[in-house]
């Protein structure tokens, strides 16, 4: 296995974003005066921090579909959001197209706003509420092409709601006259209004009825296609990731699991956790099989020692509990962090 | 097997400021003693006002309008707040989405549960602490003891759902509303669950009524299927039946929306439209502007929801 | 389209206010109190500002209804002789003023540090430990100061023209923490919201989310705050000038015309004082009435439908 180097830009010339042992932590503690804990008789000044995201690396290509699952609390949003620049991480790196983009500053990054672009889960709050929704989209391409015209500008935001099935004639009503569903275009129109390459999609059908979702996510493919988008998605809902997936990877705990094909990872899971997760998808008409795991997710603030998972997982050795698993590729390309694996004492 | 639960055309309505809007529509429903029926539907069927009526919980502007609901042999749409009480969180219990709902989160588990069970039984303190123990074990709460002396935010979602099955327990009613018991949940902990109530039917043969809009866990946990679409039931049958030859065209739709039913192709069947809001329900059969098989009789006439040749009672005019 | 008027005919705003008969009954007098004070100068019987027309024999008339009333003055005159009618007019004027200046420099002052106390972190300990600071002083504290400086500075004479100025700077500075605190919070609140996320996503400018995104939907706490401010506003004036801090009493605010009614009030000359508070307490009733209402309509939590 080659060693990773956040400071070495990825190779491979199709690869359009990449994120490299990506660390992000947030200090919950508030001001220094709630820091103050007396412990031992002493009066110190203790941080509280959330680790949720414990040194991650994706390779995305061009053109493909990067799902990453994983329960709540997993650090899979918070991914998404120091990926598009939102939180600084607190190591690590994330290169767009071979260029570092991770420590830029605002202004730095403007030309990257219109390559890589968001899509939200709440279509109740990520609209604006007191802004029409022909304003929410023609901000974003007045912001990056201050010099275009009126009657530019009026075709593009025409043209994008088209392509998202939003009637044009609709740009001065407010958020609230849409339903859910079509909120959701709006607000994948607004990301798609600056033409970017590169969407990061956080949970955008969990808030939607089912005939709802099949609609936004055929949306979503269909753009694929005609735009030749690159796609992060964020979910929980496995059988919506094995659907539109390409590659998936799993996050327990901030950290990642497994990496793999949709395809090799829900016909053979090989983590213990991913085997866990996809026993637990509600399957039509079948059955319930289950794999039970024991206890609690542990709390992102303590985190367990050697593999996040060992608290609960069911092939735990004392290795498990020293050391933490790196990834290492499989055969079919497939990628695991599990000792238990590399040494064959999980069954597949 | 005999009736536990029946609803006989019941009617909800809304008062609005313009407009009296009906939220539940002529709806019959039964669930048998002992029978897990599932009530499914998207966002405002109208599954939830449903659920709520049974037990006379619909708050303001809503009421119901007409109809029954007969539970074990009496009709309890016109009993007073006193005599629901009896029947409410006694003889039926309900399983909310948010266990925050049902727990108070200043007191102990077990000062919640021990009020519960002294409001409908007289018995001393210590035989209801036992009874408190019971039910934590049979939750699979591990040291039950001790969980009776924690308050609500010390407990993991799942714990605090599982706590709540626990309450609903704890009189041993003969039916349970669970109203998107899981929907708040990881699948994980969601299978867990769902695997508890099933057990828990099974073995003191309760009767469930189970409303989520999601078709894959109902499939797993119920026996009959009830399919609701703006207020009415449009499609009920056996969940294997539905499941796999679904009849209504939206049934339909809904199960081909399903990734899991997609298949090799890549687009998802989905269904053209939003369902409509209450006070836009189309004349005819509420389906018929998202539906694409409807005729002319389909924008005049309702369908009844009557037996078809398949063996489901389906509300459509175009299936035989 | 429908026009701007016809939704504002068919919105849920005015169909709660007419099935209100509180709302519309404190709104209708409410009106009638701002326009009749704005409209002094044309619809008073006399000019209280003019020496001239007054007559210090026509001293402590009572109102015209008593017996010894007189018809010319209405509602009676006070102790130099104007008539007390016209003088209210005009000192209600007056205090509407002092009271809206002060609160718009109030929700200025507020709504600019809630929004950078609430968007820009490392801001916010040290506004609002200021506001704190801000707060721990007593609005009459900071007049007694400030008034005692610009009188002795400018003199008693002068004092006279920039009174009014000079209350609107002393009540809007004092009370802008409301504003602070209120925004703060809903910046905070609303800060987190993907809409937020989405325009940062976009690149936009701190500036400009907070000016076009966040302060536009912090605004419905301003509107509440704003009513219960204005009348906090006319009581710390009318406080202040009974206080003698306030406005003169050669252009009297409602609250100049009580003090100096007070002194008669022993001598039967009761109406002196009485019209003036009656008058203060119904345009502060109304204004708070108002504000309950606009709040309860406002805040879905308390709204039953």
């Amino acid at each position: 296995m080659t060693a990773i180097n956040a400071n070495t830009s990825p190779d491979g010339s199709d690869v359009l974003v990449s994120i490299r042992d990506l660390v992000k932590h947030f200090d919950i503690s508030g001001s220094w005066i709630e820091q103050l804990k007396l412990q031992d008789g002493r009066l110190q000044r203790k941080k509280t921090v959330v680790q949720a995201v414990n040194g991650i690396s994706i390779d995305i290509r061009e053109g493909e579909t990067v799902s990453v699952v994983g329960e709540s609390g997993c650090g899979k949003s918070t991914l998404a959001r120091t990926v598009m620049g939102l939180y600084p991480p607190e190591s690590g790196a994330v290169f767009y197209r071979e260029k570092r983009i991770d420590h830029l500053s605002e202004a730095q990054l403007k030309p990257y706003r219109t390559r890589m672009q968001m899509v939200f889960q709440d279509p109740y709050a990520s609209l604006n509420p007191r802004m029409v929704v022909g304003e929410t989209l023609r901000e974003p391409i007045r912001f990056h092409q201050p010099a275009i015209g009126s009657r530019e500008l009026k075709t593009k935001v025409a043209t994008v709601m088209e392509q998202v099935g939003i009637d044009p004639d609709w740009q001065n009503r407010y958020p609230h006259e849409f339903s859910g569903g079509q909120r959701q275009r709006i607000s994948i129109a607004r990301a798609l209004a600056v033409d970017p390459k590169f969407i990061v999609a956080d949970e955008p059908i969990a808030a939607l009825d089912v005939s709802i979702q099949a609609q936004i996510l055929n949306l979503m493919m269909d753009l694929q296609e005609q735009r030749n988008l690159t796609y992060l998605f964020i979910s929980h809902d496995l059988s919506v990731v094995e659907h539109i997936s390409d590659r998936v990877a799993v996050m327990y705990l901030g950290a990642l699991c497994e990496l793999a094909s949709a395809e090799n990872l829900f016909a053979s899971p090989r983590h213990p956790y991913t085997q866990a997760l996809l026993s637990a998808i509600p399957r039509l008409g079948r059955p319930f099989s289950h794999k039970k795991l024991s206890g609690d997710i542990p709390s992102p603030i303590r985190l367990p020692s050697g593999c996040v998972f060992h608290t609960r997982c069911p092939y735990v050795r004392e290795r498990c509990r020293q050391e933490v698993p790196t990834l290492i590729s499989l055969p079919d390309n497939s990628r695991v962090a599990c000792h238990g694996v590399e040494e064959k004492w999980v069954p597949n | 097997m005999g009736k536990l639960l029946s609803i006989e055309h019941l009617n909800v309505d809304f008062a609005m400021r313009t407009e009296t809007l009906r939220a539940v529509d002529n709806v019959s429903l039964a669930v048998h003693r002992g029978e897990r029926l599932g009530l499914v539907g998207e966002s405002g069927a109208g599954k939830s006002v449903l659920g709520f009526s049974i037990i006379n919980l619909i708050s303001k502007p809503g009421y119901i309008d007409s109809g029954r609901v007969v539970f074990q042999g009496q009709d309890i749409s016109t009993y007073n707040d006193e005599q629901m009480r009896t029947i409410r969180g006694n003889r039926i219990s309900m399983i909310f989405q948010d266990p925050m709902m049902t727990l108070n989160p200043v007191l102990t588990i077990g000062a919640q549960m021990k009020e519960t069970l002294l409001a409908h039984a007289s018995i001393s303190d210590a035989e209801a602490t036992a009874i408190c123990l019971e039910k934590l074990r049979k939750v699979y709460i591990s040291s039950p003891g001790k969980r009776l002396t924690q308050f609500p935010h010390e407990f993991s979602g799942g714990m605090r759902q599982r706590i709540v099955i626990a309450i609903s327990l704890l009189t041993n009613p003969a039916l349970i509303i669970a109203d998107e018991p899981t929907t708040a949940l990881d699948v994980t902990i969601q299978a867990e669950i769902m695997d508890l109530l099933l057990e828990l039917c099974e073995s003191d043969r309760m009767g469930l009524l189970l409303i989520t809009h999601d078709l894959a866990v109902v499939s797993q946990v119920t026996q009959r299927i009830a399919v609701m679409y703006a207020g009415t039931i449009v499609e009920l049958g056996p969940t294997g039946d539905i499941i796999n030859r679904p009849q209504h065209p939206y049934t339909r739709g809904l199960l081909g929306a399903l990734p899991q039913k997609a298949g090799d192709s890549r687009r998802l069947n989905q269904i053209p439209g939003v369902m409509p809001g209450l006070a836009k329900i189309p004349p005819g059969c509420p389906f018929n502007d998202r539906c694409n098989m409807a005729g002319d009789i389909c924008h005049e006439k309702r369908p009844p929801l009557i037996v078809k040749q398949s063996g489901n009672q389906v509300a459509c005019h175009m299936v035989d | 389209m429908r026009t701007r008027w016809q939704r504002i005919k068919d919105s849920a705003f005015l169909y709660h206010f007419l099935r209100d008969p509180v709302a519309y009954v404190s709104f209708a007098i409410l009106m009638v109190l701002t326009i009749s004070a704005f409209a002094a100068p044309l619809i008073a019987p006399h000019n209280p500002y003019d020496p001239t027309t007054i007559d210090i024999m026509d001293a402590e008339l009572p109102p015209a209804w008593t017996d010894e009333g007189s018809r010319t003055f209405v509602l009676g005159t006070d102790e130099m002789g104007r008539d007390m009618l016209s003088t209210m007019l005009y000192g209600m004027r007056i205090s509407i003023i002092i009271g809206l200046g002060a609160v718009f420099l109030q929700a200025f002052l507020g709504i600019v540090i809630g929004l950078l106390s609430g968007y820009i972190r490392r801001l916010d300990n040290i506004l609002m430990r200021i506001a704190d600071v801000q707060l721990s002083f007593s609005t009459y504290m900071i007049a007694i100061f400030i008034g005692a400086i610009f009188q002795t500075a400018f003199g008693v004479a002068n004092y006279e023209k920039i009174a009014a100025p000079l209350l609107i700077l002393i009540i809007g500075l004092a009370e802008w923490p409301q504003y602070a605190r209120t925004v703060r919070a809903s910046v905070l609140a609303e800060r987190k919201k993907e809409y937020v996320e989405a325009a940062r996503v976009i690149g936009l400018s701190k500036l400009r989310i907070m000016g076009r995104h966040i302060l536009p939907n912090t605004l419905s706490p301003v509107l509440v705050i704003s009513t219960v401010q204005v009348a906090n506003a006319i009581m710390s004036e009318a406080a202040l000038s009974f206080l003698g801090l306030g406005m003169p009493l050669t252009k009297p605010s409602l609250g100049s015309l009580i003090t100096a009614g007070f002194e008669y009030i022993f001598s039967g000359s009761w109406w002196i004082t009485i019209l003036p508070g009656i008058l203060l307490v119904l345009l502060i009733l109304v204004i708070n009435l108002l504000g309950d209402w606009v709040r309860d309509y406002l805040n879905p939590k308390l709204y039953k439908g």
